[in-house]
């Protein structure tokens, strides 16, 4: 440049500089041309494309991060625990990080409790990873030591764990939730959207080292899970649980489901299946986790016989006192035979149920239409899901009556070709005890129902106190009496039925009410394949209605209604009863060794 | 001129105090957070001890333990028919 502008100097004179002039001006033009550039970028930067940068700097500080919620405990109906999430710690490394610590292996392998040599061998095989669990789901006392050794690459993180303090005795009705806190069984399945939060977010900025130095904003508050108060009774729940498993012992039997509910309500107060699994240690097969009192259906056999009767008053043609002729104790019909236990000759219509005559029961269905017997039967439920809403469960049987020959009718009126779960028949004994409404199941505490009028009134009363005869001195179960109060039920035994017909192995049934005066717990109960040497419902399932509800009466401070028994039998051993028959002086003298407990509760209430 | 100064005086010395009132509302806000952190851990931490004791109160009182203590340790039984005298209100 100055070699160009030579000529013209040396034509102003030879002496002179450079020219500084015009230098200053080339810069002058220059340094504005910088200052035009930076503040047309910084325009574009702040006004033009300041979203894209401002997003690029947030991506660089402000973290979203979730806020941790924990699932919801479920209580049982006076609030106590039986199910609880805890936090646990599982503890994890950094392989990439570790190792360039190996000294400190030693002391992380002592604090973890493991072997140094499989803790390396673990870590060095995933030594270009940046993840592995060293020990999951530790208790936070444990997890603390491990942390306080501050070994570079070792963290911890946070996860729960659902524990069920009551462990095998409430198992089936709970469920279980997987590694994810996820329902996966049972009732934690069924409310799971209840009983799970809403994990929430929040924008924070968090400076090089990963701290938090600010809360920017609250993008989703938490919601933590609910708690899910059930109906179920945890005293009655282990009673149920005792008195089944004892029986499932005495009569060799190979599984049993019981059911207690709330007559009024339908609430269910408690639920037990056996055998059972523990919910804290899944190791079990999947089929013994089945809640089966609501998912398995069985031919009832003589519970049914009860509703039977509640048609054939029904229709108005007998009364509880008409007579029906049972001799010689068989009746062929079609090409098939009716059998009773023993021929027991002339029976009202009350002895039916009293002596659970299966031929009784055949006549008065035969002589009513089919669809009238299917109406009743529908309107207690049968064939009908109980309304529970627990996963799984089963509606069981009731075929059209369109289809029914006179055998069907007749063995539906004592209780096979039909089916139902336990839970449904305790549900359809209820409806007795509760002035004739049936109210559909629920699991949840005050979660009841719209009920619907089974039948009159009127009739459930009358039907009560023929049911009560059954636990009387005449009946075939008075073992299932309860000291103190008067006791309606009915025993059932009817044979497991296999492909193409039935086996030599038996079901052993009992449901019942108490108190009868005015009911406030139906109880229904099954024992699968008792040993056969004493099968009869009347000597395997109800006594463990009598020893379950003389505790839980005592329990739930239900007054007795029957106390002349009590005065009768306190002050000494009274004369056994005058029935010659062995099996029920047995019975008696056994309903005398079981009555310790409610009368004690008797004088105490009396004395305060 | 001193209209100048009459005006320009006091937004000179807004500026300045709101200028300080920003740092300084800054600061509270940092505190503050750090507090509310700090507050929240602990209310976990007594929201899992809460956990905690309820499930060993389950443990420690459920009805089968109090049973065998009850009979076990405490030698309680139901009295005998015997042993029991009714009385009528």
């Amino acid at each position: 440049m100055t070699a160009r502008r030579l000529p013209v100097r040396r034509i102003q004179g030879p002496q002179r500089g450079p020219n500084l002039r015009g230098r200053l001006r080339l810069m002058a033009v220059l340094l504005g041309l910088c200052g035009v550039a930076l503040v047309a970028k910084a325009a574009e930067m702040q006004l033009l494309r300041s979203e894209f940068y401002q997003a690029k700097g947030d991506a660089r500080f402000v973290r979203e991060i979730a806020i941790p919620t924990s699932r919801g405990m479920i209580t049982d109906r006076n609030g106590e625990p039986l199910a609880i999430s805890t936090p646990v710690e599982s503890i994890w490394a950094s392989p990439r990080e570790l190792l360039k610590h190996p000294a400190r292996l030693a002391d992380l392998a002592m604090a973890l409790e493991q072997p140094l040599e499989e803790l390396k061998a673990r870590v060095e095989a995933r030594a270009e990873r940046d993840f592995v669990y060293l020990r999951r789901r530790m208790t936070p006392d444990q997890a603390e030591p491990v942390m306080a050794l501050k070994i570079p690459g070792v963290y911890s993180t946070r996860e729960y764990q659902r524990f069920y303090p009551l462990g095998d005795v409430a198992a089936h009705v709970l469920g279980y939730t997987n590694i994810d806190d996820q329902g996966q069984e049972g009732l934690e399945l069924a409310f799971n959207d209840w009983l799970t939060g809403k994990p929430g977010a929040k924008r924070v900025i968090k400076d090089r080292l990963g701290r938090v130095v600010e809360n920017i904003e609250l993008v989703r508050a938490a919601e933590q899970g609910r708690t899910l108060e059930l109906s179920l009774d945890r005293r009655l729940q282990h009673l149920v649980h005792r008195e089944l498993q004892h029986a499932l012992l005495e009569n060799a039997a190979t599984s049993g489901s019981a059911v207690v509910l709330d007559v009024a309500t339908g609430e269910i107060l408690a639920m037990v299946n056996l055998p059972s699994y523990n919910p804290n240690l899944l190791e079990s097969v999947p089929a013994a986790r089945r809640n089966r009192a609501v998912t398995d259906v069985f031919e009832p056999g003589s519970v049914i016989k009860a509703f039977t009767v509640a048609a054939a008053l029904e229709t108005g043609r007998v009364m509880p006192d008409t007579v029906i002729e049972t001799s010689p104790g068989y009746m062929p019909l079609a090409n098939h035979v009716v059998r009773d236990i023993r021929n027991f000759g002339t029976l009202t219509v009350t002895g039916l149920l009293t002596k659970s005559s299966n031929i009784a029961a055949t006549k008065l269905a035969l002589d009513m239409p089919n669809e009238h017997l299917h109406d009743v039967l529908h309107r207690f439920g049968f064939g009908e899901l109980s309304g529970s809403g627990f996963p799984g469960e089963q509606a069981g049987v009731l075929t059209a009556p369109q289809g029914w020959g006179v055998v069907e009718k007749a063995t539906i009126s004592y209780g096979y070709g039909l089916s139902t779960t336990v839970l449904q028949l305790a549900q359809a004994y209820a409806a007795l005890g509760n002035g004739g409404v049936w109210m559909p199941a629920t699991f949840v505490h005050g979660g009841a129902g719209e009920g619907r009028a089974a039948i009159d009134p009127q009739l459930a009363q009358t039907m009560l106190g023929m049911l009560e005869t059954v636990t009387g001195p005449q009946g075939s179960a008075q073992r299932a009496g309860v000291p103190g109060y008067r006791v309606a039920g009915k025993t059932g035994t009817s044979r497991r039925s296999i492909a193409g017909g039935y086996e030599k192995r038996y079901i052993s049934v009992f449901a019942g009410l108490v108190p009868a005066s005015k009911p406030r717990y139906a109880m229904a109960l099954m024992i699968n394949d008792p040993d056969p040497k004493q099968y009869y419902g009347g000597l395997v399932a109800a006594p463990v209605f009598g020893r379950v509800m003389a505790d839980a009466l005592r329990l739930l401070d239900v007054p007795p209604d029957n106390v002349e028994q009590l005065l009768a039998a306190a002050p000494a051993v009274p004369a056994a009863a005058a029935d010659a028959l062995t099996l029920e002086a047995e019975s008696v003298a056994e309903a005398l060794d079981a009555a310790a407990g409610p009368e004690m509760q008797a004088a105490d209430g009396a004395t305060r | 001129m001193n209209w100048r100064l009459l005006i320009g005086l006091p937004l000179l010395l807004g500026v300045i105090v709101t200028a300080i009132s920003v740092v300084e509302s800054r600061q509270q806000h940092r505190q503050l957070s750090v507090e509310m952190t700090a507050l929240e851990i602990q209310r976990d931490e007594l929201n899992i001890e809460f956990g905690r004791l309820q499930l060993e109160q389950a443990a420690l009182g459920k009805t089968s333990r109090i049973e065998r203590v009850a009979a076990e340790q405490l030698l309680m039984r139901s009295p005998s028919a015997t042993e029991v005298e009714v009385l009528q209100p």
